[in-house]
């Protein structure tokens, strides 16, 4: 009896893997084969963008920063609320950034070159600010964390946040 | 006391096995639980990335793996990444039509909800993995997942 058993565990202790499958949900926009060019306008300030180069390092704003500050820079463009239409933004209100959460887009360019292992920390950071501030909100709305709310209360979270991560095609800038 | 120590004079007794099935059949049930079966043999050299924000991918019957990174073969294959679909090495211009064809096997209802999960190395390129994200929007397969390990906050700038 033993044995058999035996015999079937050590089978699937060789056939089977332990690994989950957990990872970063992302969307692709829909392909286009004749894409217009965009008309509309929006303004630069709603724009925060980060360039990615062939030697992984990052440009955000015209600025030279280190990933690690990526979050709370990122955080403090989401949350600035310049025209004061949202309401539970705690943001500067700084006329130079942007207008509120629903207008402020992150645009994220990177080289042929950037190796993915940045490639996913700058999409993790860029993911986690947008996780933070909806966290913060829903902690202070309904004292839970934003994974724990009921559907409606999550719906009212993300309106007033919107993930908004447009992403450009990689352009070939430096060797490799 | 002494009637205690004559009892122990007599040997240690025989260890009861009867239990041992029990204990196995117990370890192999959880094994059937909690593991999956292997789906492909790699071909390729995988050190997923690691990450904080992620999220469990539910279904996996809805699931599609493309594997990327460098080949374990390199004298067949070369030390350029590439990319593995199934059990086999394939180049970006295959991606279409791997996806019609896993698309194919779900179910009609289901096939808005089809995932395909990109399981990179952290060497690889993103011009590689830029071309795979063309193809996957050609192919009308807009829900991805960068497969991560989890982390720490922490951990995740660490350099080693």
């Amino acid at each position: 009896m033993a044995d058999i058993a035996f015999l079937l565990l050590i089978f699937f202790l060789v056939t089977t893997t332990m690994d989950v499958d957990k990872g970063l949900n992302r969307k692709l926009p829909p392909w286009d084969d004749n894409p217009i060019k965009e008309t509309s306008t929006i303004k630069e300030k709603n724009v925060f963008v980060v360039l990615v180069n062939g030697q992984d390092q990052l440009l955000v704003e015209d600025e030279y920063m280190d990933v690690r500050d990526l979050r709370q820079a990122a955080k403090e463009f989401i949350d600035n609320n310049g025209d004061g239409s949202c309401d539970v933004c705690k943001g500067s209100r700084s006329p130079e950034s942007s207008d509120n959460p629903a207008k402020a887009i992150i645009s994220l360019q990177n080289d042929r070159g950037t190796s993915y292992e940045t490639y996913i920390k700058v999409q993790n950071e860029l993911v986690a600010a947008y996780n933070d501030l909806r966290d913060e909100l829903a902690q202070s709305q309904f004292g839970k964390p934003f994974d724990l709310l009921g559907e409606d209360a999550k719906k009212f979270v993300q309106d007033k946040y919107p993930q908004i991560i447009s992403e450009a095609e990689p352009v070939s800038l430096g060797g490799r | 006391m002494g009637r205690i120590r004559k009892k122990k004079s007599g040997g240690t007794p025989e260890l009861s096995t009867a239990s041992l099935p029990d204990i196995v059949f117990m370890l192999l049930f959880f094994f059937m639980v909690t593991t999956t079966m292997r789906e492909v043999d790699l071909k390729i050299s995988l050190k997923k990335p690691r990450a904080t924000e992620i999220q469990k991918l539910e279904r996996k019957d809805l699931v599609a793996y493309i594997y990327v990174g460098t080949p374990k073969n390199a004298a067949t294959y070369g030390t350029e990444p590439r990319v593995q679909l199934d059990d086999q090495l394939a180049t970006t211009q295959d991606i279409g039509g791997f996806v019609v064809v896993k698309r194919e096997e779900i179910n009609e209802k289901e096939r808005p909800l089809m995932t395909v999960s990109i399981k990179s190395d952290i060497k690889v390129r993103m011009g590689l993995i830029g071309d795979i994200k063309q193809e996957l929007r050609k192919a009308q397969a807009l829900k991805i997942n960068y497969s991560t390990n989890p982390t720490t906050s922490e951990e995740l700038f660490k350099v080693y």
